[in-house]
């Protein structure tokens, strides 16, 4: 780890303030950053402690969703009482995640900002365009099976590594940021990017803004939802492939329908196509094997991932299953039924 | 050369620019510390090369076996990932806090009975994070347990017999 400045910042106008220089860093619960700097990966000059800015509540917001301040811990938001009733889906796609330990300190805000898992990203010998632009990609020809099979580009094939922003997604959450130049609302699809010719820039957040809040919509799908994840143990792992999925039925029939994939992409993985191939039609193995398709067409595999297009395929008929039958995936019995 | 930008610095010169030790104060197993504290410090290596406190171990440095469990306001978290500046005013307890030789907590007792270790090393990591599981009140079957305790790897393979361990003092919380 290098030498680095240490600053506590007591309100977010100060933080930003001393934020903005692209050789500072914010650091909130630390797991992903401290861990990035160890390897020489993030290199800040200076660090912004800003656990103590006052972002750590969960807040009801007119019309019926709900506001997470940015620095309310991933146990705090997934043991909430009124994520479980109301968001189940995003509560079962946290206790997904990591380790107990990792989301007691992990924040709300942290977990949008986690950086990739690519091998080749964290090992500093090895190229990576995204951690040295113009380097090249270790990954493409290398060994990928945690990387992207849909939305990659020549010079990046890293996934995004977090469940719960696959929640975030399919529940079409909203992310509050503050700037230099103020404040502003992102809608989570616009969030993340796909790598294209930059695969250094992970989102669209500009210089110096900090996220303070995300907001989550009224529609929480509660009553036809589920997250499965797939890996290669059965906790404590990222996802080789993941899916949410949020339903409202009437009459017996998709009135509305959300899919969002991990594992698979720079960031999660949504196509309004594929959604709409749902809708007004009864939900049977048929139907959802279209959706699959539409969801993962133009789907490239590389030599030791090209499993995930199957598998992706796969997952997302048993969790439109799942959510459709109304009994989604369990976080601590993990036999997927 | 504190009045000088940063950015303007050269590498040999940001490498030697000074940087001040932060005061910390901890509350390190109910004792008030008043500490100076170099920025870039780990609370594990705080507590382990400054403080002598050895029982919190380090297994992978990079949060990804819990050997280096300790509690923070009584919530289990990884301390290899904590800069230990970033806790001024916050109440650790490591396992040194928990209990100690011929006066064990309960969790230590358990251990020992049900032979839930065989090298050791990944043993004050585990009681530190079932003491956390138990305070966080979410496990109470074997399959809770085995979960919840999931991010505590342990190289020998004593699974059964942790959970065994912390199965029985769970029981005997949850008769309270």
């Amino acid at each position: 780890m290098i030498r680095f400045d240490y600053f506590r910042a007591d309100n977010v106008a100060d933080a930003i303030r001393a934020g903005t220089p692209n050789h500072a860093a914010f650091l909130a619960g630390g797991t992903n950053l401290i861990d990035l700097m160890k390897e020489n990966v993030a290199r800040p000059l200076e660090l912004i402690d800003i656990n103590r800015l006052p972002l750590r509540q969960v807040t009801e917001l007119d019309g019926g969703g709900l506001r997470l301040g940015a620095l309310v811990t991933n146990s705090e938001t997934a043991y909430d009482k009124r994520i479980q009733a109301r968001y189940p889906m995003l509560a079962s796609a946290i206790l997904a995640g990591a380790s107990p330990q990792l989301r007691n300190a992990a924040t709300n805000g942290g977990n949008i900002n986690q950086r990739t898992r690519c091998y080749y990203f964290y090992d500093v010998d090895t190229p990576c365009n995204k951690r040295t632009p113009g380097q090249g990609c270790g990954a493409i020809g290398g060994f990928n099976r945690n990387h992207a099979v849909l939305g990659t580009s020549e010079h990046c094939i890293a996934t995004h590594p977090s469940d719960m922003c696959v929640a975030l997604a399919a529940l079409e959450a909203r992310v509050q940021v503050e700037g230099p130049e103020g404040e502003r609302t992102i809608a989570f699809a616009d969030y993340h990017r796909l790598p294209g010719d930059e695969p250094w820039r992970d989102t669209t957040l500009r210089p110096g803004e900090i996220v303070t809040a995300i907001d989550l919509p009224p529609e929480g799908f509660a009553a036809n939802y589920t997250y499965l994840k797939l890996r290669d143990r059965r906790s404590y792992a990222f996802a080789l492939v993941s899916v949410a999925v949020g339903l409202r039925l009437e009459d017996g029939r998709v009135a509305q329908a959300r899919i969002a994939m991990g594992g698979v992409a720079h960031k999660p993985w949504r196509r309004a196509e594929a959604e709409e191939v749902l809708i007004g039609r009864e939900p049977d193995d048929q139907v959802f094997a279209e959706v699959a398709d539409a969801l993962l067409a133009g789907a490239v595999g590389q030599p030791t991932n090209a499993f995930k297009i199957e598998l992706g395929r796969r997952a997302v008929v048993r969790a439109l299953r799942q959510a459709a039958a109304g009994t989604p995936q369990s976080q601590t019995d993990k036999r997927i039924r | 050369m504190a009045s000088q930008p940063i950015a303007e610095l050269t590498p040999a010169e940001l490498a030697q620019r000074p940087i001040a030790e932060i005061a910390t104060h901890l509350k390190l197993n109910g004792e008030d510390r008043r500490l100076s504290i170099e920025p870039w410090t780990t609370l594990l290596d705080l507590l382990r090369d400054k403080l002598d406190l050895t029982g919190t171990k380090k297994g992978c440095d990079h949060g990804q076996c819990g050997a280096c469990t300790v509690l923070i306001d009584g919530v289990r978290t990884n301390s290899c990932l904590k800069l230990a500046v970033t806790l001024d005013g916050r109440e650790i307890t490591t396992i040194e806090g928990l209990g100690q030789p011929g006066n064990l907590h309960p969790l230590q007792a358990a251990f020992v009975e049900h032979d839930a270790f065989q090298c050791g090393y990944c043993t004050s990591g585990q009681i530190c994070s079932a003491q956390g599981l138990i305070n966080e009140g979410h496990a109470h079957s074997r399959l809770e347990v085995r979960e919840q305790m999931s991010g505590n790897i342990c190289r020998c393979g004593a699974y059964t017999n942790i959970a065994d361990a912390v199965l029985q003092v769970l029981g005997q919380e949850d008769r309270k």
